[in-house]
């Protein structure tokens, strides 16, 4: 009896372990998905597309996750396939450096007038 | 004085940005992916459409000079179009023409083909456009020069032009 119970607790452990890895690849893939630009349809990420690029594209996340490929590897598949522009998070690079840094540097250069205009001022 | 030097300096920044955006406005928005030249091609495996045999990209691309590989569909409208031109490079018997049948019905497939004529040497399937996304093609009709050292030289994305055709021929010359 006891033995009859350990085992069931085993299999339904590792039935749910199976389903957690499978729930996670899902995961994985819409979160890849949604990240993707779809090149035929535009304004769209593969997510929301059902174009059959973005179902291929698809297929094709879900193919290098069984592959055992993780997320960074699929991203760097694609971006060599298709250039850098699939991605929606853009890497920093000598192309989008202005991208990245300019809303900072506006951050601070209106935080500067500000300091100087109310703060400075009223003193 | 001050309020001068203000006033041409956001002039300037506003010529600046309309000028910039309305040289933009004349882009074309569609994307066109960087065509990397002499990237090798990823051996694949795939079914041919006639015999249902198993083959490999190695046993394909074997025995010429040039490939040209071409991506299309039967529902593909431009496929028809551009079809009369591939019957017509087909004649060129200094390359081999592979044809890659995407996300297709091979019923609707060979129908295409009985109709309109069959310039390929050999029609291999793509069933779930993996094959084309391995190539790095974003539709159909898509067309790749290959080297006999399996490296895809030149790429033409959608129906090919007389131009186009030129360009090819300029290619295996």
């Amino acid at each position: 009896m006891k033995l009859s119970t350990f085992l069931l607790i085993i299999l339904i452990t590792f039935n749910f372990t199976n389903l957690n890895s499978e729930e996670n690849n899902d995961k994985i893939k819409n979160k890849i998905s949604k990240n993707i630009r779809c090149l035929i349809c535009q304004g769209q990420s593969v997510y929301d597309s059902q174009s059959d690029f973005a179902v291929s594209i698809k297929l094709i996340i879900d193919k290098k996750l069984n592959e055992g490929l993780n997320e960074n590897e699929i991203y760097d598949f694609l971006k060599n396939q298709y250039g850098e522009w699939i991605s929606y998070d853009p890497e920093f690079n000598k192309k989008t450096f202005i991208l990245w840094i300019l809303p900072i540097l506006l951050f601070f250069i209106g935080g500067a007038i500000i300091v100087k205009k109310f703060i400075v001022q009223k003193r | 004085m001050k309020n001068k030097i203000i006033l041409s300096v956001l002039l300037l920044f506003f010529t600046f940005c309309f000028v910039v955006l309305y040289k933009g406005l004349n882009n074309s928005n569609i994307y066109v992916p960087e065509t990397k030249i002499e990237k090798t091609l990823i051996k694949f495996n795939s079914i041919d459409l006639y015999s249902g045999n198993k083959v490999s990209s190695d046993q394909i691309f074997v025995g010429s000079e040039y490939y040209v590989l071409n991506i299309w569909s039967s529902w593909c409208v431009p496929c028809r179009e551009e079809h009369p031109k591939l019957i017509k490079l087909s004649k060129n018997k200094s390359i081999k023409l592979i044809g890659l049948n995407y996300r297709d019905n091979p019923k609707n497939a060979k129908k295409f083909i009985k109709e309109f004529g069959d310039p390929y040497f050999v029609i291999i399937k793509d069933t779930k456009g993996i094959i084309s996304v391995d190539l790095g093609a974003i539709g159909v009709p898509e067309t790749f020069i290959i080297n006999k050292d399996k490296k895809i030289i030149k790429r033409f994305l959608g129906s090919l032009s007389e131009k186009s055709l030129n360009e090819i021929n300029l290619i295996i010359k």
